[in-house]
């Protein structure tokens, strides 16, 4: 097998997907001071802009996994693509879902969405990912990439996801191994809805 | 108290497993430093000044006695010999190896103990009041709730990375004792008109570097929906939350952005579709936590005590002990007792190894074997017999757990502070001493009567010092450690935030600036007055005018 870093279910899998990213934004200049000028590289939580979306190359053929905000611009240009089954949309998670949401008359249409994460540390993936399932109705692939390492696998498959692209320079066939770190949780979530003491009689144990 | 079932052993089985993975990782070279701090984070582990520090979870601060006496066995073969109980009614322990840190979680899974979600961003312990279940004053017993969010919030996978640290307080008491106003969510059980459960719900308190009192997001819920409601707030909380500054990353950040109105409404509208999903708690699982909490089995007594009474007619350090550190019960000829780790000029909260097997002793022999941790950092036996209070009070002063100074201004709460933190400012704990040290009189300590200090290391105020009656903060002015002092802070049903006085201090200035504080009250108050009470009626000023008289203010201010 082709060495691939996906987790699908509960094995490594090939990717027939390409992820299509924005190209980065132009450097600007930023008058901070009066009389001074700094020079420094936008970062953090910026929408793309339409010049952007606008350069954003997209293979001609094969699956496609394409940012959220190109989808939106772009959308008829693309939607012969979706209709022949090779079109998934990415977001970012400080993206809102409900711009997804609002345009689409079945997130099923989709055959994955991707959720990029850029800081193994940002809980908001577990929210959109529920929020996906739960309040949305999609049951396609769901896939997490970015800086998705192991020890945070547990909660990104009890929160929806069924799909993991581990960092490039980590282990996929370790990560395997977190997918069962727990045997009993708690609480209720996506995978297993009901809490323990709705899935076993604790009075009996 | 809660006793585990397979479920909540294999958690914590679990978890160690886990754990001793991710630091074998960690030594490895498998992980970097900036992924495996939030592992170790959220397992109470934090790179301290000298040495990690490990925190461990005491839940709503309810300990057996077997629990104290591994966790004063794992003080001593781990660490040196002592350990600190927190505001958070945690025990930490400073000096612990991360290598050893493994085996001292697995040692801790023995007796029901771990330390899940003790840090980190994430929800932490469930704090409550330290008198839950014997209060007087008490209409629910909030332990079985606790219970219930405490396995509700362990490792709830979708709050596992919050913008910053969560804390949620319950209560149930008339007289507020567990602070609720103070914490990201506050909930405060009451019985409605039809002599059911509800609970008032509280969002975006917080001590920290800016300290709110919570607001008040739900009047009225029923029981049965603490998690569903508790899950609509979070889940807005951790979507639209701050994570670009740390500073700002709190709830009460985002309430007070959007204000509680708009907050409202969104939790309300996210409530609507969790609302009745299976985490809405049912009756049967209620009643199965609430078993744990029965009630002891009581002796029927008297309420009063013939020996008891001639004890403290004969024996007036007997007796100065009783009015301190004794407490009233809803038990007739029972008491609860506070064990002070408050002893004059010892670090506040402090208990060695031994003191933690007398206590584990002492609990066993007048109390059931259960003890509780306070938020003011004392511990506490909560079923004691009258008949024994003389008794236990011999055993305890051989011990120094007897300092008959609880709500005096020697019982003093103070978070670890420069000695241990890495985030500290300035110490805090020298600041304690000196000033236990100042005051080290008890007849004018209990002419002095109720008051709280407050002393914390660094704005993030794990000393509470926004809510002290005096409040002390570490400040750091141009590398070196000065301390800003407020007064007028109170927790409580009428809790407020103190106010600062003026330019900050240092540190050797500190026992005098209290000493002048104490002074203007000891001359103005009225005979009912209590320290806070007369702050309230004069404000601050003549305590600033009599604190700053003879220093050159303006000189201060400007390179304050
Ligand atoms: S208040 Fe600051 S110095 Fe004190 S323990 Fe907390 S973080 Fe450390």
């Amino acid at each position: 097998m082709p060495s691939s870093n996906l987790i699908r279910g509960n094995a490594i899998v090939a990717n027939e997907w390409t992820c299509v990213t924005l190209p980065p934004p132009a450097e600007e200049t930023v008058r901070k001071q009066a009389g001074k000028v700094v020079l420094f590289k936008l970062t953090g939580e910026v929408s793309a802009t339409p010049e952007q979306i606008a350069a954003t190359q997209i293979p001609a053929s094969g699956k496609v996994l394409v940012p959220l905000s190109v989808w939106l611009a772009r959308k008829q240009e693309l939607a012969g693509r979706l209709d022949k089954g090779e079109l998934g949309v990415w977001l970012d998670t400080h993206e809102l879902i409900e711009s997804l949401v609002e345009g689409e008359a079945d997130l099923n249409d989709f055959p994955l969405i991707g959720v990029h994460v850029e800081r193994c540390a940002d809980g908001r993936i577990f929210s959109i990912a529920t929020l996906l399932r739960t309040r949305y109705g999609y049951n396609n692939e769901l896939r997490a990439f970015g800086d998705v390492l192991r020890d945070q696998l547990f909660f990104l498959k009890r929160c929806g996801f069924d799909s993991f692209l581990i960092r490039a320079d980590r282990s996929a066939e370790e990560a395997l191994a977190s997918l069962k770190d727990f045997s009993a949780p708690y609480q209720g979530a996506v995978d297993d809805q009901l809490p323990i003491w709705r899935r076993i009689n604790r009075n009996a144990l | 108290m809660y006793k585990y079932d397979k479920i909540d052993q294999t958690n914590v089985d679990e978890r160690v497993a886990q754990f001793r993975d991710q630091t074998r990782r960690f030594l490895a070279g498998e992980l970097t430093d900036d992924e495996f701090r939030p592992l170790r984070l959220r397992n109470g582990l934090y790179i301290q000044r000298y040495a990690p520090m490990f925190r461990i979870a005491v839940p709503y601060g309810m300990l057996a006695s077997r629990q104290l006496r591994k966790l004063g066995d794992i003080a001593k073969r781990y660490d040196r010999g002592y350990g600190h109980f927190s505001t958070r009614q945690n025990l930490q322990l400073n000096w612990p190896k991360l290598e050893d840190v493994p085996e001292m979680l697995a040692e801790l899974a023995t007796v029901e103990m771990h330390a899940i979600q003790t840090s980190g961003n994430c929800i932490r312990n469930i704090t409550t009041d330290q008198f839950a279940g014997i209060a007087p004053d008490e209409v629910i017993d909030p332990r079985a709730m606790a219970e219930i969010l405490r396995q509700w919030s362990t490792f709830h996978p979708e709050f596992a990375l919050l913008p910053r640290k969560f804390k949620i307080a319950v209560s149930g008491t008339k007289q507020d004792r567990a602070v609720v106003q103070a914490h990201d969510i506050g909930m405060e059980f009451y019985l409605d008109a039809n002599n059911q459960v509800a609970i008032k719900v509280w969002v975006g308190g917080g001590l920290g570097r800016t300290p709110i009192l919570g607001s008040v997001i739900r009047e009225y819920l029923e029981w049965q929906h603490a998690l569903t409601y508790c899950e609509a707030i979070i889940r807005v909380y951790n979507l639209h939350g701050r994570r670009d500054n740390i500073f700002k990353a709190r709830i009460k950040i985002l309430v007070k952005a959007l204000g509680i109105d708009e907050f409202r409404r969104q939790v309300e509208a996210e409530w609507l579709h969790l609302k009745d999903s299976p985490n809405t708690i049912t009756e049967a699982e209620l009643k199965r936590v609430s078993q744990h909490f029965e009630q002891m089995p009581y002796e029927v007594l008297p309420a009063h005590n013939a020996s008891f009474d001639a004890a403290i007619a004969s024996n007036p350090a007997f007796a100065a002990w009783v009015k301190r550190c004794v407490h009233p019960h809803k038990q007739p000829g029972y008491r609860a007792i506070t064990l002070s780790l408050k002893p004059h000029g010892k670090a506040p909260g402090d208990a060695t190894s031994e003191q933690m097997h007398v206590v584990a002793d002492l609990a066993d022999q007048y109390s059931f074997g259960e003890l509780r941790v306070s938020h003011e950092q004392n511990l506490i036996l909560a079923d004691v017999k009258l008949s024994d209070l003389f008794a236990l009070w011999g055993k305890a002063r051989k011990h120094g757990l007897a300092t008959p100074n609880i709500g005096l201004l020697t019982d003093i709460i103070c978070c670890p502070g420069g000695d241990f933190c890495s985030l500290a400012n300035a110490k805090s704990i020298p600041i304690a001493e000196a000033i236990q040290q100042q005051f080290d009189n008890l007849d004018y300590l209990h002419d002095i009567g109720e008051i709280e200090i407050n002393i914390s290391g660094c704005m993030n105020g794990c000393g509470h010092h926004s809510v002290g009656h005096i409040g002390i903060l570490g400040v750091d002015k141009d590398g070196s450690e000065w301390y800003q002092v407020s007064i007028g802070g109170k927790q409580g049903n009428d809790a407020s935030l103190g106010s600062v006085i003026g330019p900050s201090f240092a540190a050797e200035e500190m026992p005098d600036v209290v000493q002048r504080l104490i002074d203007v009250y000891v001359q103005q108050r009225t005979p009912e007055e209590r320290f806070i009470d007369t702050v309230r009626r004069l404000g601050i000023a003549p305590f600033k005018a009599r604190v700053y008289a003879d220093k050159d203010v303006h000189k201060e201010v400007a390179h304050a």
